[in-house]
């Protein structure tokens, strides 16, 4: 993946401009900066969910314009919100995120369910999880999804120090089987050296 | 992914899913259908002759507007807890997944009007033999309907504008519905033959349904931007 | 073709360019507008039938041909906007869609004018006078569109979008208000215009309608400019000038 020379206006402030930098396989992008410095904006650029005034996103070479849904496919994403619904359960949520992206079995999914701690909450509506009890639901969907690559907004947020761990325990054994990841955060990723790159941002203009 | 019409079931199967959950705002439409039918009668006057003459133009205009009431949480619901960007990003066609979603809608909001018009027709004593050319017509008019409001309600998802601008963008562009609906309703109680509206309908509903998928996603990528 | 495109698309190149246009046409439009309007009220008979109530056709017809190009133009322009992603044809939508606005009202006051004493009342359900009225809310609804979105960019693609459904829709609209109001013929007394025209009569409208043409083309241009102004605030050739 290559971010070459991106610019991004929000009103009258630049948030960023002439960014480049290029993320191979087996590593884990961890951006940092302080708050409002535009970390989230240019993680939703990375998505293609917004459009960059200047430069482009390559995927495997290839601008991230021109081939939208098979990029869609390669990633996960990981926004502030976690896209589920309140009215279904925790299972039910998790079935449906997974299916827009491969088929699953009830079994992979209840053992994904169980790793992040989830299997006595499984059949209450998302309503009455706690904040943390939804990201871990988050985490599930992505590792389920089987995607190549991880785009992470601020996962450590809401989670216990065991919750922490385990993102950290996901994200090295993603990259050594060969997965990248670009994770916004305030806090170390605890990802090991070899797989670890940086971009550090400043405050916006 | 497989097929062009990836992840429609998916869709479709959540979204109903989660209307019957909420029953009460899946009765809502049809209480506002009811509702606005039977202010006409208390505004105008209780006379059959009168209410027989102008029945279309309310059944229609009622159906018209409760099917604009609900449009407004589409996408708002989605766009608040964050499955809308989700979806976007499934790696599914986005216009495919946007009619299913518009689908759902219809056949929850849409569909039950379609049912319950005769009541209402018999109420403001349409002629019998007028029913099913007005069944009809809405069978085929109220998806055009949720069509043209879905681009709508994803254009102004995320303003915070509330539904009066929603309403302002689709009833101009609803009107040839509404138009070619009552008219041939109309047509039907004179005994003339209404065939000739219900094509343009069905014209202007196979246009919809080619088109305005493309159109409602790009409108809800250019609202999560 | 390409380059001339993106050259012609450039805001600066715009900017100079319609700077340099835009006396000229101004005088133009107040010429022909002129010469029109003493060939309309003085030159021209009155009508045998209508008497000199019809001279404000001079007003009405241009002012209706020009609301229905101009929201064409501004569809256009939106749609490639969209597509081709330049920027300054959505400030030639933004600036086109209040002067459309603006023709789309005067065509129907006119013609509510003119109803008066055709119709004996200030309004009919004439077929086109009730689509200028649907084309006026087109028009508001884009611009309440465009101003309920914080951000330009984000406006421009929303309510170009509305504007390219919306223009698929006109023909639509069009015909199905035509047909509504053929069904009820007995509502209409006399059908606006149609008059039996003769040369005399004609010429003033139009060199009124070029009049018009030309006096769209120089207000579309200077609130074009003063659109670039505003968008390009940050740029460096503004900087510059």
């Amino acid at each position: 993946m290559q971010a070459e020379g991106l610019e991004l206006w929000r009103g009258d402030r630049c948030l960023f401009r002439d960014l480049s930098f290029e993320l191979p396989e087996e590593k884990a992008l961890h951006v940092s900066g302080p708050n409002g410095c535009g970390k989230t904006s240019l993680l939703r650029v990375l998505c293609g969910l917004s459009e960059p005034e200047e430069g482009a996103v390559r995927w495997r070479g290839k601008s991230i314009r021109r081939d939208r849904e098979d990029y869609h496919q390669a990633f996960a994403w990981l926004g502030h919100l976690n896209g589920f619904k309140a009215e279904l359960s925790a299972r039910e949520n998790l079935a449906f995120s997974v299916s827009l992206r491969r088929k699953t079995d009830d079994e992979v999914r209840n053992n994904t369910l169980d790793q992040v701690g989830l299997t006595a909450a499984a059949d209450l509506p998302c309503r009455v999880l706690s904040a943390g009890q939804k990201r871990r639901l988050s985490l599930a969907t992505i590792m389920l999804s089987a995607a190549r690559l991880w785009i992470l907004d601020e996962p450590f947020t809401n989670l216990d120090s065991k919750g922490r761990e385990m993102i950290s325990e996901l994200l090295n054994s993603h990259c050594a089987s060969g997965g990248a990841a670009i994770v916004a955060a305030h806090q170390e990723l605890g990802v090991e050296q070899p797989y670890l790159q940086h971009l550090k941002m400043e405050d916006a203009v | 992914m497989s097929g062009p019409m990836s992840g429609f079931g998916t869709v479709l199967a959540r979204d109903l899913r989660l209307a019957f959950r909420r029953p009460g705002e899946m009765a809502n439409p049809l209480l506002f259908f009811v509702l606005i039918t039977a202010i006409f009668p208390l505004g105008l006057s209780p006379e059959p002759e009168l209410l027989r003459t102008v029945a279309p133009g309310i059944l229609w205009g009622a159906a018209l507007l409760s099917s604009l009431l609900a449009l407004d949480l589409l996408f708002k619901n989605d766009y608040e807890d964050g499955s809308l960007e989700q979806l976007v990003l499934s790696g599914h066609s986005l216009p495919v997944l946007v009619l299913a979603k518009t689908l759902a809608h219809w056949v929850v909001s849409g569909l039950p009007l379609v049912l319950a018009a005769p009541l209402l027709a018999s109420a403001l004593y349409l002629p019998a033999h007028a029913w099913d050319t007005l069944m009809l017509g809405l069978l085929i008019g109220t998806p055009t309907l949720s069509l043209l409001g879905a681009v709508g309600a994803a254009l102004t998802t995320g303003l915070g504008t509330g539904s009066a601008l929603l309403s302002l963008l689709v009833l101009p562009l609803a009107t040839p519905i509404l138009i070619f609906g009552a008219r041939g309703v109309d047509l039907a109680v004179q005994g003339l033959d209404p065939v000739g509206p219900m094509y343009l309908l069905g014209a202007i509903l196979f246009l919809a349904v080619s088109l305005l998928p493309l159109a409602i996603a790009t409108a809800v990528r250019i609202s999560l931007d | 073709m390409w380059k001339l495109f993106h050259q012609f698309g450039s805001p600066p190149h715009f900017y100079r360019l319609a700077g340099y246009l835009i006396p000229w046409f101004g005088a133009a439009a107040l010429i022909l507008i002129l010469i029109a309007t003493y060939g309309g009220l003085v030159l021209a008979p009155a009508d045998y039938l209508q008497g000199d109530g019809f001279r404000i056709i001079y007003v009405h017809v241009p002012s209706a041909s020009m609301s229905l190009f101009a929201y064409t133009l501004m569809a256009t322009a939106a749609g490639i906007g969209l597509i081709w992603r330049i920027k300054l044809a959505h400030a030639v939508a933004a600036a086109v869609a209040p002067i459309g606005a603006s023709f789309t009202f005067l065509a129907l006051a006119t013609g509510s004018i003119w109803g008066k004493p055709m119709w004996g009342t200030w309004w009919a359900w004439d077929a086109r006078l009730t689509s200028e009225l649907i084309l006026l809310f087109l028009f508001l609804g884009y611009m309440s569109l465009r101003a309920a979105n914080d951000d330009v960019g984000k406006a421009d693609r929303a309510s170009g979008l509305l504007a390219v459904v919306g223009v698929v829709n006109v023909p639509i609209i069009h015909y199905s208000v035509e047909w509504w109001n053929s069904l009820h013929q007995g509502a209409t007394i006399i059908k606006l215009g149609k008059p039996a025209i003769t040369g005399d009569m004609l010429w003033p409208l139009l060199m009124m309608l070029a009049g018009f043409g030309f006096y769209f083309a120089t207000v579309m241009m200077i609130r074009t400019r003063s659109q670039v102004l505003q968008r390009e605030r940050k740029s460096q050739w503004l900087k510059s000038l």
